[in-house]
């Protein structure tokens, strides 16, 4: 894995945008979170 | 209800107490060989592990699972969720005695408890992370002690001095706030000078940030472990308002012990991300790692999430243990099994068995001296001589 890269730079683009994505992921997957944990609430 | 006096325990020969005090017997001798033959007389500390379980447990997780002071009176104060306000003492309490006996291990471990004070008035050292950390502390436990100190003026009947405490309350809530957010984090800060000795799945620049969020979550967990056990051996001292509300903080406390265990998860995922460590992921150290994240984060909040849905407090209860348990891993982890990770086994660090006798030794103290003040002090009740008052101040605040 460590080979694929060859500057700091070609480091940096492959890390950040792979952490941009896990970003826009969770920010996703914890609304879902928010949704499936105050559910019961609006029910009662 | 403080009309109704039972001495739970106290006075008799009971196997708490019979086992409490050989312990207490034992954790005073070990202080005696410590203070008289130093730490190699006591300790496996060496040059290579400066740092064992007096400072990764003690220390690291006494402060992580002390913070639900600052997080419950947030919540009342701050935040104006009123409906909490019965867990601020017992968990003002927890935390005050929490920070007391990390402070007590510290001289264990410093050796000259005299010289606690040199940071200050000796030689300040601004510029360093523990200076921060030994500033922050010391402030905060006198914060705490502040925070404290009505309950233990209503008991002595000091009417004036009380009423002072009292009304400091949002200031040094304020103060207590700011306080553990500079220290919480500056724990996780220490380890950022040692890039090279910590593990990197474990090492990475927001460490601060982890040791802060995962603080919230020991914290309000602690609130919700302490109220279940409270509950159980300390009910005959709770008030009917006590005992309604129990249940509405475990649940409320779960909730937001959920919504940011989920976020702690997310942000350890983007560490690995940052710093584009997946491939360790694979290794007996990796796996280690996802022990940690998965069995003691997710888990723990999926198991939040379900018991706050189903409004079953057996689960929560079990997750707030589960969680509590994930921060002592953690914190060791972080201090101690990922620390040196690149020694050989016979360098590493393993504790001696005085060591793990003195922490045991301060944690049995703790429950003790916390035991000993909820039975005799207003923690879990109103005093009736200042019901009025507080039932005023409580619907002002509404």
């Amino acid at each position: 894995m460590d080979d694929m890269f060859q500057t700091l730079q070609e480091f940096m683009a492959h890390t950040d945008g792979a952490t941009y994505l896990l970003i826009i992921g969770a920010l996703i997957g914890i609304g879902g979170f928010w949704h499936f944990l105050t559910q019961r609430n609006g029910d009662e | 209800m403080p009309e109704k006096r039972i001495h739970l325990g106290s006075g008799r020969i009971t196997p708490f107490n019979l086992v409490s005090g050989v312990i207490i017997v034992l954790g005073l001798m070990i202080t005696v060989i410590r203070y008289t033959g130093g730490l190699a007389a006591v300790t496996r500390l060496s040059d290579y592990n400066p740092w064992g379980i007096w400072i990764g447990f003690d220390l690291l997780v006494g402060v992580a699972l002390a913070a639900g002071g600052y997080v419950t009176s947030a919540a009342v104060y701050v935040f104006g969720l009123k409906r909490y306000h019965s867990a601020v003492r017992p968990a003002v309490l927890t935390g005050f005695l929490g920070y007391a006996l990390v402070v007590a291990a510290l001289t264990y471990d410093v050796g000259r408890g005299w010289r606690l004070p040199y940071p200050f008035l000796v030689q300040q050292g601004t510029t360093s992370v523990l200076f921060e950390v030994a500033a922050c502390v010391a402030l905060y436990l006198t914060v705490l002690f502040l925070e404290f100190s009505p309950a233990a003026l209503e008991w002595l009947g000091l009417k004036r001095a009380r009423n002072l405490a009292v009304k400091m309350t949002m200031v040094l809530t304020i103060f207590g706030v700011i306080l553990s957010t500079l220290h919480q984090s500056s724990l996780g800060s220490l380890f950022l000078i040692a890039p090279s000795k910590l593990h990197p799945l474990w090492y990475s620049p927001y460490l601060p940030v982890y040791f802060f969020v995962s603080s919230i979550t020991a914290g309000l967990s602690m609130v919700i472990v302490e109220g279940a056990l409270s509950g159980r051996y300390l009910s005959h001292k709770m008030d009917p308002a006590h005992l309604a509300d129990k249940d509405q903080v475990a649940l409320g406390f779960a909730k937001a012990a959920a919504f940011i265990l989920a976020g702690y998860f997310a942000i350890k995922v983007m560490g690995i991300s940052v710093g584009n460590h997946w491939n360790l992921l694979s290794t007996p150290y990796g796996l280690w790692f996802l022990l940690e994240l998965v069995g003691f984060v997710a888990l723990p909040c999926f198991l939040y999430a379900i018991g706050v849905r189903e409004r079953n407090l057996t689960i929560i209860k079990t997750a707030a243990v589960w969680t509590v348990l994930g921060i002592v891993l953690n914190r060791l982890n972080v201090s101690l099994v990922a620390f040196n990770w690149h020694l050989p086994a016979g360098e590493r660090y393993f504790p001696h068995w005085m060591e793990i006798g003195l922490s045991v030794f301060l944690v049995t103290v703790g429950i003790l001296v916390f035991r000993f003040i909820a039975l005799r002090m207003p923690i879990f009740y109103e005093h009736p001589e200042f019901e009025e008052n507080e039932k005023h101040s409580y619907s002002v605040d509404r």
